[in-house]
């Protein structure tokens, strides 16, 4: 087979290895909207579209940028589009829309420094709440956190491979410094790479129902538009036809769905960095650049002789809940460094259990200082 | 001798099992349906490789009640979700109806700008001059004077006139029927049906329940009389100057029907210079398809 994608070693900037990423996963649909610190995804789709046969459309903003996702990917291409906080801001309702359709599709968040226009050219992980809660109602997410342009590649892969077995916009929440960041990134070819695709119903039209759960399956089989089976999909509350059903037993059957295929399934879904948590007293509980950022200062308290755990979420959403209550059985306590004001440590603290969790917030533009990582570290090792 | 049981003449076309519809006695969405269906059999597409699109509000119901592949997708994004289906498939012929307030007040951007573009997509506009589904809200399209649940000392604003608006955007089709037209709208439905590039279509629809009643108009068959008496067909007309008002005539006919490359003919015009010769252009795409 011919390979459609770039591989080989090269020297490349984190968003651009996301954009190769969605290549590779055979994405064919890009709509965007300019913001820094994304626009280089756009800007690679652009240019890298047009030659495998895919197709790219800058939109006037990115409500359209969200919607045209969804819309390509029900008319059978995988798709996806990438921004920063103010555009993700303007995309939630329509990834509510993807939510209740159950469209696949990937959401990139290069987050920067926020509230509002907060620092564009700068960096913050202040999104991680919105990837969550962000768009009104209750429903299950996905959301993963690389650290470094190589894992921003694989983790672009894994996005889609959720998108596709689980049906829903799946985030890829990275941030400035690794959007922007350029290091060593191996793309393998496209063939030896874990690709999933949707799966296609081998039902004939008439019998197909685009929202039927078959036996033992989380999702239903997809129909794409124009092939015959004239289905209907909306926003509203749906059965299994696909059709409006106002009724509280259609409403509760099917917002419980929305939250089991994800939570029925967070063995398959959860991928974490585990170091050193057999004899920690202590647990760094990171994700995404900071992960890399505190790394001196656990040294530094290794230093001192306390026993210090790193656990790094790599999907952050679903939280692993379960592991932080393990940990919690046997830790003194966990320290959460996150360039927010504390969003993952409410999770933690939930999970702990009354078990000593101390945050450790910064609110953007830099990175924690090892020091007060290392201090972090200590106040929770010798709390009474 | 058992008597044969009547069928509905749309009941190819129509999901019976969703019958009946939400809409209101004397709604001109039923017709309009109707002239729809017939006018896209009769361009002689195939009606699998048609796609609908539709918003929110009373016309965003549509896509509901249609045997096709419908979208029911949220408030003014029709539009934008109707071009990444056509981008992602240029086999699939993509048609949006929705109302006045979705399209034109929530939805107005991505109008203009599919309309600029000339994203070959058929828009279809039902105008019933106010917000029918969350209870007679002032609408961009509210006459000014007239009276909305939101404007009870009668409407402040100009409204716009939406054959201008869509003309001036660079549209390839615009025409404006009332739901009388029913011939006339189902002709103009095969017109864009058959075409290429970005068609707009808008239908003057009777609203009785709460346009006529916030109006002193009347029942719906009373709007109807009105449009019509207050109806002419004007092709050559300017659209820019025959905006619509409470009382004054209302100009109907296809005030633009031009060729020229659609989006997609631009793409593959670009890329065919420049893209195939590139290192990393794959040539035969059924090859890399996943």
């Amino acid at each position: 087979m011919k390979q459609s994608n770039l591989h080989g070693e090269f020297f490349m900037q984190g968003n651009i290895a996301c954009a190769e990423a969605a290549l590779s996963a055979g994405c064919r649909f890009f709509g965007g909207y300019p913001i820094t610190p994304a626009s280089e995804i756009a800007e690679r789709m652009a240019f890298r579209l047009p030659q495998v046969g895919g197709s790219f459309v800058q939109f006037e903003d990115e409500i359209a940028s969200m919607a045209s996702i969804l819309g390509a990917s029900w008319a059978g291409v995988k798709s996806m589009t990438a921004s920063s906080g103010p555009g993700i801001s303007l995309m939630l309702e329509n990834i509510g829309l993807g939510i209740m359709m159950e469209t696949p599709c990937v959401v990139v968040n290069v987050q920067r420094g926020s509230p509002s226009t907060g620092l564009p050219t700068s960096w913050g992980q202040s999104d991680m709440m919105q990837a969550r809660f962000g768009s009104h109602g209750d429903y299950g997410v996905i959301a993963l956190a690389p650290k470094s342009p190589q894992e921003y590649f694989d983790l672009t892969i894994v996005a889609f491979n959720y998108a596709e077995k689980y049906r829903l916009p799946v985030f890829v929440t990275s941030d400035a410094i690794v959007g922007h960041m350029t290091e060593k990134v191996y793309i393998p070819p496209v063939d030896e790479l874990e690709i999933i695709n949707r799966k296609y119903t081998n039902k004939k039209p008439g019998d197909y129902q685009p929202y039927t759960i078959e036996p033992g399956q989380w999702v239903s089989d997809f129909a794409k538009a124009g092939d015959g089976y004239l289905y209907h999909s909306t926003g509203l509350t749906h059965d299994e036809r696909g059709y409006p059903d106002m009724s509280e037993a259609c409403h509760i059957q099917l917002v419980n769905r929305l939250i089991d295929k994800i939570k029925m399934n967070v063995d398959d879904i959860i991928l974490l960095e585990e170091r050193d948590l057999d004899d920690a007293d202590v647990v760094v509980v990171t994700f995404g650049t900071t992960a890399r950022t505190v790394v001196p200062g656990i040294n530094l308290a290794k230093k001192k002789g306390i026993k210090v755990g790193f656990l790094r979420l790599i999907t952050v959403w679903p939280f692993p809940e379960q592991k932080i209550r393990d940990l919690a059985k046997h830790v003194k306590g966990f320290v959460v460094p996150e360039i927010n004001m504390g969003q993952i440590v409410l999770e933690v603290e939930r999970c702990a259990g009354g078990v000593l969790t101390k945050s450790l917030p910064h609110p953007g533009g830099g990175i924690h200082d090892f020091k007060d990582v290392a201090k972090a570290i200590e106040e929770v090792a010798y709390a009474k | 001798m058992q008597n044969k049981i009547p069928t509905h003449p749309m009941e190819d076309y129509l999901r019976m099992d969703r019958m009946p519809h939400i809409w209101c006695p004397s709604c001109g969405l039923g017709s309009i349906v109707t002239a729809f269906m017939k006018g896209v059999k009769n361009a002689g597409i195939d009606l699998n490789k048609l796609a609908l699109v539709s918003g929110i509000g009373c016309t965003g119901r549509v896509a509901g009640y249609v045997k096709l592949d419908s979208y029911h997708t949220t408030h003014g994004r029709a539009i934008p979700f109707a071009t990444g289906m056509k981008m992602a498939n240029q086999d699939l012929t993509v048609a949006v109806i929705s109302g006045d307030g979705d399209l034109f007040a929530i939805g107005g951007n991505h109008l203009i700008h599919a309309a600029r573009r000339n994203m070959d997509l058929n828009v279809i506009c039902v105008n019933n001059f106010i917000y029918g589904m969350t209870g007679g809200q002032n609408a961009p399209t509210t006459p000014l004077g007239a009276y909305s649940s939101t404007a009870p000392y009668g409407n402040y604003e100009q409204p716009f006139n939406l054959v201008g608006l869509a003309a001036a955007a660079g549209s390839s089709y615009v025409a404006r029927w009332t739901a009388l037209h029913l011939q006339r709208i189902q002709d103009s439905i095969e017109e864009m049906a058959k075409k290429k590039g970005f068609c707009f279509l808008e239908i003057i629809s009777p609203c009785a329940t709460v346009f006529a009643r916030k109006n002193k108009g009347g029942t719906g068959l009373d709007l109807l009389q009105d449009y019509k008496r207050r109806s002419s067909i004007d092709h050559n007309a300017d659209p820019q100057k025959i905006p619509l008002d409470m009382d004054g005539e209302i100009v109907c006919g296809v005030f633009v029907n031009d060729e020229k490359p659609t989006f997609a003919e631009n793409v593959e015009k670009g890329t065919s210079r420049k893209v195939k010769e590139h290192p990393l252009y794959v040539q035969d795409r059924k090859d890399q398809e996943v």
